[in-house]
């Protein structure tokens, strides 16, 4: 005989599975990496408890099947380690890391692999993502955040609540470029073509420049770098789901790391303000569509100080 | 004379020769590096010791402290042609035993070949002294010890890193006069004996033709993506391109403009009516090494390569050029052979 309450048993990171007996314990690793001593933990849990598997989710979490809902408690004390390993050395709040993950609504921080191993990446975004997981971890509105280095965007950050997009942040010193055009040729057929040359020298065109760093990686002289400033592209309320679903749109060029931060801590308060609290749970971008995107714009913009280079959207049509 | 002396002490020196001299050395830019959270290392005006990046190799040399990047050679106003204004300012380099050889390299360049020398080049060089860096210990791709460049003795000064200190050698009269009161100690600079790679140069004498065309330059011509940065890194690359500019606002106005050029780079074979040759990557560098190795030897009799190292350190395709030095070496001795 089961008697479960179903909503405690979500918010502790269990799931309600098409199996009656069953369900399935899912494992936060923020900004998608961990070391490999935890394995073992979660070998253990899968091979005793669990039917052996264990599954790798779309956010970068691990998902234990076929756990006993008897067991839950013990799995709690189990997966307490990893707990310990991955969120409060990084600053997360967790009172009692025995009683397992006190909240699931906002989902793991995801992030690519970042510049800790690509070429292409502006920055650490591992590291990005477990800041903002101690900022925004554990809170049960559903949020999904991710952060990827480049455009390129590996880990879908337009497919996220909010999604961190890396910039270079470029710098060009006339000097030290000897005019090969090698930025500007792969500008052109790699990026945008924002770069021209203009009597030996290379002109950007900022209007349309998205600071991927192409031209950083290309340069044979450095006559590009970064500057030691980080910028992001904060890209927003884009989803997968049955309504709606959509891409997400820029809502700043060239925000700090801060602001960022702010500005999603900021959207948990407007969330609390206008979420249709009849659902079980609501996306943010529904509660947008419903409020307007200047509603949500004066909420998230909330005593936040914008670096001089960024730029605000004024309007989004999603 | 050698002497040790504190690095808050050095820097008075510093400070005092910066009134005569424009001090560089190899500077660490912070976030200046290709990739992101990556420096650079280049040649920049130092005004204290704790600006010289001394632990890591530099990723570009310091010839263009005597060859700029971009240099203007003349404006020009309406009819008239006037030189930018030149201060007589010396100049005071730290740099390495290799970088000290590769001046050398192209001083044959820029002053002795043929009957012109370049005054913009030699004005500078005229006023340079230098401060031999001294390397303990090898860096990963140098191949200095091959070359013969791991010593000098063509140095003002010669100088060791501590933390807090420095241990130099005062060769150059003005600085032994300099150091007078400071505590004498031994000390000469350090260099390699060794590398962890040896390359062999190729005998000029059996190097020929056949070369040309073998069939090795075609696994560059997969690999090179024709970038440049082995030419720009390169301490005894000197190739420039000239051009006119004239300036938007008034066209009247203008500038004769020369930035460097490399053979390995698009571009460099462009002719008047649009013909290019060397257009594969392959023959570029077949072009550069054999420079590097056999033309340069053969006008003006010592190897250009000296073996820094800096196109391996940096080439983004993994193109060793020490060992396709090695290869040409194990190409001219097979063909030797097959001759026997």
């Amino acid at each position: 005989m089961l008697d479960l309450n179903t909503k405690k048993i979500k918010k502790n990171a269990f799931r309600i599975t098409k199996q009656r007996d069953k369900t399935s314990i899912r494992v936060r690793i923020p900004g998608g990496q961990l070391p490999a001593e935890i394995i073992p933990t979660l070998y253990e849990i899968a091979t005793k408890y669990g039917d052996g598997k264990l599954h790798i989710t779309s956010r970068q979490g691990f998902e234990i099947t076929g756990i006993n809902f008897e067991n839950m408690k013990k799995i709690n004390e189990l997966i307490s380690p990893v707990i310990e390993k991955l969120e409060l050395p990084y600053g997360v709040q967790i009172d009692n890391p025995k009683e397992g993950y006190p909240a699931s609504g906002t989902r793991n921080i995801s992030a690519c692999i970042g510049n800790r191993v690509c070429p292409y990446a502006n920055y650490n975004t591992t590291e990005l993502a477990r800041r903002i997981e101690a900022a925004v971890f554990p809170h049960d509105h559903h949020f999904k955040i991710a952060t990827t280095g480049c455009p390129n965007d590996c880990i879908k950050a337009h497919m996220q609540d909010f999604g961190i997009i890396g910039m270079a942040n470029v710098k060009y010193d006339p000097y030290y470029c000897v005019g090969c055009e090698a930025c500007v040729k792969n500008c052109k057929k790699r990026v945008v073509g924002a770069l021209e040359m203009v009597e030996g020298k290379v002109v950007r065109n900022e209007a349309i420049c998205i600071e991927c760093g192409e031209c950083v990686l290309t340069c044979p002289m450095q006559a590009w770098s970064r500057k030691e400033e980080k910028l992001y592209k904060l890209v927003i309320m884009g989803r997968t789901g049955k309504k709606g679903p959509r891409l997400a749109q820029t809502f700043i060029q060239g925000a700090d790391e801060a602001s960022i931060i702010k500005i999603i801590q900021n959207t948990y308060g407007y969330v609390d303000e206008y979420i249709d609290r009849t659902l079980p749970k609501e996306h943010v971008g529904y509660i947008v569509d419903r409020t307007g995107y200047q509603e949500f714009k004066k909420w998230a913009l909330k005593d936040v100080k914008l670096p001089k280079e960024a730029k605000v959207a004024e309007y989004i049509y999603w | 004379m050698s002497y040790e002396i504190t690095n808050i002490k050095f820097n008075s020196y510093l400070e005092k020769w910066s009134r005569d001299y424009e001090i560089y050395g190899p500077v660490k830019i912070s976030a200046g590096g290709r990739f992101s959270d990556t420096d650079n290392i280049r040649y920049e005006k130092i005004k204290k010791v704790e600006d010289i990046e001394y632990k890591e190799k530099s990723i570009f040399s310091a010839k263009e402290v005597l060859f700029p990047v971009t240099e203007t050679l003349f404006n020009i106003q309406e009819e008239q042609l006037n030189e930018p204004v030149y201060d007589k300012k010396k100049y005071l380099v730290f740099l390495r035993a290799c970088d000290i050889h590769a001046i050398d390299r192209i001083d044959y360049i820029f002053l002795k070949n043929g009957i012109y020398t370049d005054p913009y080049y030699k004005r500078r060089r005229e006023a340079i002294k230098y401060i031999l860096i001294g390397c303990k210990e090898s860096f990963e791709n140098c191949f200095c010890a091959s070359m013969g460049t791991n010593k000098t003795d063509n140095y003002s000064m010669g100088i060791k890193f501590f933390d807090d200190k420095v241990h130099i050698e005062a060769k150059d009269p003005i600085f032994q006069e300099e150091f007078k009161e400071e505590i004498e100690i031994e000390f000469t600079p350090d260099y390699v004996l060794e590398n962890y790679y040896n390359v062999t140069i190729p005998s000029v004498e059996k190097l020929d033709f056949s070369l040309f065309n073998d069939e090795m330059w075609k696994d560059y011509a997969m690999r090179c993506i024709s970038c440049g940065r082995c030419n720009f890194s390169c301490p005894t690359c000197s190739c420039f391109t000239t051009s006119d500019i004239y300036y938007k606002e008034n066209p009247n106005n203008g500038e004769r403009r020369r930035v460097w050029a490399g053979c390995q780079v698009d571009k460099f074979t462009d002719m008047a009516g649009g013909h290019s040759f060397r257009t594969d990557y392959g023959s570029r560098m077949r072009f550069k090494t054999m420079h590097k190795v056999y033309d340069f030897k053969k006008r003006f009799g010592e190897i250009m390569c000296v073996g820094c190292g800096r196109c391996d350190d940096r080439c983004p395709e993994y193109i060793s050029f020490a060992r396709c030095i090695n290869l040409v070496s194990e190409k001219v001795n097979e063909d030797h052979e097959e001759v026997k």
